[in-house]
């Protein structure tokens, strides 16, 4: 078959036989020809891929940093010895190391040269006519010999009988073309045009991934219903955020968020059953309006989306200390199982203040510790919740007084106490637990109290900005196209070669022609058999019929 | 309605179980005799096979589910056989009108498409692989002879699913309310299904190839009469190609949604991650066939280990790990 090619097509034989010029071996040049040659080979593709499918395992396995930090952290925790060593590796952030990232880059570098001299070829085969047959058409898999050489539409005329065939083909929309006393045919191009887009269209999601890695960004935050938790959209209103490489804080879209309302229902088994948010948005300075989101929508701004990924309680608490100052706060929880036990902590670093200085006393901040659950059991132990809504909702608090080590520099949760502190004693306990319900009021060993005044509805959102997200969509859809013409399509050829009976033949069919066929699947092609024979049969038909009609 | 479901489950499993030892039975019971028969001229007939070049060359083997003249097989035995064969095939059919019975009640009892958790989504899953055999089987009927592996793998899911996964009807968690989970879920699961079956012809082409190549011991020999590697190898390859362009759809389709839903078309949550590497052992399969120097019995292997990271995906994620996916009602 390529000799076919290659004969009716010099043009090939100029490149792919280009050595000739270049007489002196030049090493360097060989070798990296033939690496060259070797990389965009098959095999190597299909070795590529193999490791490409092991390498991403232990993106399973392990925890990763992009998508679990506190997990990888807690590993860390676990298995201190070998922890380090896997990080040293890129064992927590798998899909962005430097062995993951050098097996996909050399598999589309192998892409690239494997599809670039294909598309040229099939470029070319486009544009070229079918090849001439084989002399011998009985030697192809498919060979029919016309069961009725008569049929011609001008009888004994084998040029008309010949355009009466190409014409018959061209209807089934194959490529004909008519040499000599041969028709040449040739269908099912689409199949290596749907493979060359199926590939390139790899291609185009690789460059979508590497522009939204590059231009995109995200940001996580916890958003406390009421006024006075709303946040505008800088870099450090976001607890969590990560910026692309071309992405400066700068380029962040302006709007400011407001939560004033959060609904969550639940089935009586506890299971969540519906989320919905309702915010105040403005975006760059613009009006204030009502917008609603959800799980499965999120908010569409300009420039950036707003997903709601979770939402939790965050208990309102009113400290007032020994100089009869009052501090009202809400303080997130994080939940911890389908039930929303809630914990966390409520701290209090500006109290007792020294009220001739008005400085800190470091002996005499104050903490909590709590466990809020939003549907108490009716008796001890306290400890778990036993709705998600908040049926009969109590907090246990612990409070702690001393230095709450805020003041070191060092980077503290929000949602636990520094440890450190804890352990050096200088922070400690002052006190029992106590179950606290809505309104009430207890008062500490100081004198101080706090009071329980009910709780706030947070939700947690990430909002990100992915460009390119069109591009992805649109080269997927290629692909898939692609995809289905690659593995349904069918490349095939046919010929039909009419041999003008001799004129002193003197047999009774005087005037008729021997019409032969031949077929060549070149793919895998079960059916082809009876595709052939169909259009042999139609060959006869078709032809036969325009006689009838003339 | 969900106590009819699970006891319409209960008896598609027995009815699998029926399928699977009657399969076992017909095997045994032509068994006997067959080996007999044809241990000295098979063995013949092979060994001229394997001395020419091609191993598959056509012509040097016997064709499919041919039988050797059975002279001195015991009449009654083939007949036994061929009841049983029966037997299986009824079996096998009542089994899967008693799956989808399991699967329309679960749906109706929980007023939505019945694939919200991996209980349902196996049930799901394996019924789409039954459905698709039954089609195979009336297609092609020489396929029967796979049978023994199918309805083994079917105990063992629907088993797993019964026992391990279980979990009662509930409405679906709010990340999962969404017409893209109809269409993500649909998809995954019907290509599941199909890419699952593909197993039982490239496990039984394995055989076949080793039975071809005149290999007699246990695993090979079950594979007597089953239809030829190169058909075999044929179906396994048309169910993997049918199935592909469905689950990169489905793949497609589950970022779409878990951009409105989570904020990211693709985050590398395990379940997305070893779809990924399904995704990509079948394009490895794909290439590996369509590349001459790998050998056949390789591109099988290469099916099959697809197949083991489906499971991997359908089962293991679950329990191994966590992450956004695991809505999986068990914990
Ligand atoms: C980024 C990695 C790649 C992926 C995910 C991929 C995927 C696929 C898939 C799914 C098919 C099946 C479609 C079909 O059968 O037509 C395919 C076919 C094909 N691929 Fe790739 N491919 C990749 C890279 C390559 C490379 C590097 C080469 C060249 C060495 C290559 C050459 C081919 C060829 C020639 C076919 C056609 C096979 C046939 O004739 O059926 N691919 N590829």
């Amino acid at each position: 078959m390529s000799s076919v090619e290659q004969r009716t097509d010099p043009g090939t034989r100029a490149t792919s036989d280009g050595p000739p010029r270049v007489r002196r071996p030049n090493r360097l040049l060989a070798l990296l020809r033939n690496s060259w040659r070797q990389l965009t080979s098959m095999r190597t593709a299909l070795i590529l891929l193999f490791l490409l499918a092991v390498a991403a395992i232990p993106g399973s396995v392990l925890p990763q940093r992009n998508i679990s930090p506190e997990k990888v952290n807690a590993y860390f925790d676990q298995h201190p010895d070998l922890a380090p060593v896997l990080d040293r590796i890129g064992g927590f952030d798998v899909f962005a190391s430097i062995w993951f990232s050098a097996i996909y880059l050399l598999l589309f570098t192998s892409l690239v040269g494997c599809i670039a001299p294909r598309m040229r070829d099939h470029f070319r085969t486009l544009r070229s006519v079918p090849p001439v047959g084989p002399k011998r058409l009985d030697r192809l898999p498919q060979h029919a010999v016309l069961a009725d050489p008569e049929v011609a539409g001008a009888r004994g005329d084998a040029d008309a009988e010949l355009s009466a065939i190409a014409a018959l083909l061209r209807k089934r929309r194959w490529r004909v073309v008519v040499r000599g006393n041969t028709v040449a045919a040739e269908k099912g191009y689409l199949k290596e045009s749907g493979n060359l887009l199926f590939h390139i269209s790899l291609l185009a999601m690789l460059v979508g991934v590497a522009l939204g890695s590059w231009y995109g960004w995200h940001g996580n935050r916890l958003l406390v219903a009421g006024k006075d938790s709303s946040f505008c959209s800088t870099l450090d209103q976001f607890s969590e955020s990560g910026l692309g490489p071309r992405v400066q804080a700068t380029d962040l879209p302006r709007f400011c968020l407001e939560l004033t309302n959060f609904k969550a229902q639940f089935l009586p088994s506890g299971q969540p059953e519906s989320f919905s948010a309702s915010v105040l948005v403005d975006q760059d300075g613009g009006a204030q309006r009502a917008a609603d989101f959800s799980v499965n929508s999120p908010l569409r701004l300009d420039g950036a989306n707003v997903y709601l990924l979770g939402h939790g309680y965050a208990p309102v608490i009113r400290y007032t200390d020994r100089n009869g100052k009052s501090q009202t706060q809400a303080f997130p929880f994080l939940s911890n199982d389908g039930n929303l036990t809630s914990e966390g902590v409520a701290t209090f670093p500006d109290v007792n203040l020294d009220p001739s200085t008005g400085q800190r006393d470091p002996k005499a901040q104050v903490a909590f510790e709590g466990i809020y659950l939003p549907t108490a059991p009716d008796e001890a132990p306290f400890v778990r919740s036993q709705f998600p809504a908040e049926r009969n909702p109590a907090l246990m608090l612990i409070p702690y007084r001393g230095n709450l080590g805020m003041d070191a520099g060092m980077p503290s949760s929000v949602y636990s106490l520094n440890q450190e502190q804890v352990r050096e004693g200088k922070l400690t306990q002052v006190g029992e637990a106590k179950l606290l319900r809505p309104n009430d009021r207890w008062t500490l060993d100081d004198g101080t109290t706090v009071e329980f005044l009910g709780t706030q509805q947070y939700i947690t959102l990430t909002v990100r900005y992915a460009p390119a997200s069109t591009l992805m969509l649109v080269s997927s859809v290629l692909l898939l196209i692609g995809l289905m013409f690659s593995l349904f399509g069918r490349r095939r050829r046919v010929w039909f070669r009419v041999t003008p009976a001799a004129p002193e033949d003197g047999s009774t069919t005087g005037g008729s022609s021997l019409i032969e066929a031949g077929g060549l699947p070149r793919t895998d092609y079960a059916g082809f058999a009876d595709e052939f024979n169909q259009l042999v049969a139609a060959v006869e038909r078709g032809a036969g019929g325009r006689e009838g009609t003339e | 309605m969900a106590a009819l479901s699970d006891q319409l489950l209960v008896f598609t499993i027995l009815g699998y179980l029926i399928a699977m030892i009657s399969h076992a039975a017909s095997y045994a019971f032509s068994g006997k005799g067959a080996v007999a028969a044809i241990s000295r001229p098979a063995r013949q007939l092979v060994t001229v096979g394997a001395g020419e070049s091609g191993s598959d060359a056509p012509a040097a083997v016997p064709p499919s589910g041919s039988v050797p003249p059975t002279g001195d097989v015991p009449a009654r035995s083939t007949g036994r056989a061929a009841i049983a064969a029966r037997i299986a095939m009824v079996a096998t059919v009542l089994a899967t009108a008693l799956h989808l019975g399991a699967l329309v009640t679960r749906g109706v009892a929980a007023d939505r498409l019945p694939w919200g958790n991996m209980y349902e989504f196996v049930l799901t899953v394996t019924f789409v692989g039954a459905a698709g055999w039954l089609y195979l089987l009336f297609r092609w009927p020489s396929v029967r002879q796979l049978g023994l592996v199918l309805t083994l793998v079917m105990v063992l899911l629907l088993g797993i699913a019964g026992l391990v996964l279980y979990t009662p009807v509930v409405p679906l968690v709010p990340a999962l309310n969404s017409y893209w989970f109809e269409i993500h879920v649909t998809t995954i699961v019907f290509s599941s299904g199909i890419l699952l079956l593909a197993f039982v012809p490239a496990a039984m082409y394995l055989m076949r190839a080793g039975y071809e190549s005149g290999k007699r011991s246990f695993p090979y020999v079950l594979a007597r009469r089953s239809p030829s590697a190169v058909t075999l190898e044929r179906l396994t390859f048309g169910l993997n190609a049918f199935a592909f362009p469905i689950f990169t759809f489905a793949v497609i389709a589950g970022a779409v949604w878990a951009e409105a839903a989570w904020g990211r078309a693709w985050g590398w949550d395990p379940k997305e991650t070893w779809a990924f590497i399904s995704w990509v052992v079948y394009a490895g399969y794909l290439h590996a066939r369509a590349t001459p120097s790998v050998k056949r019995n390789v591109v099988a292997w290469i099916s099959i280990l697809g197949f083991l990271t489906m499971l991997m995906n359908l089962f293991g994620v679950n329990f191994f790990f966590t992450g956004l996916h695991s809505y999986a009602g068990v914990n």
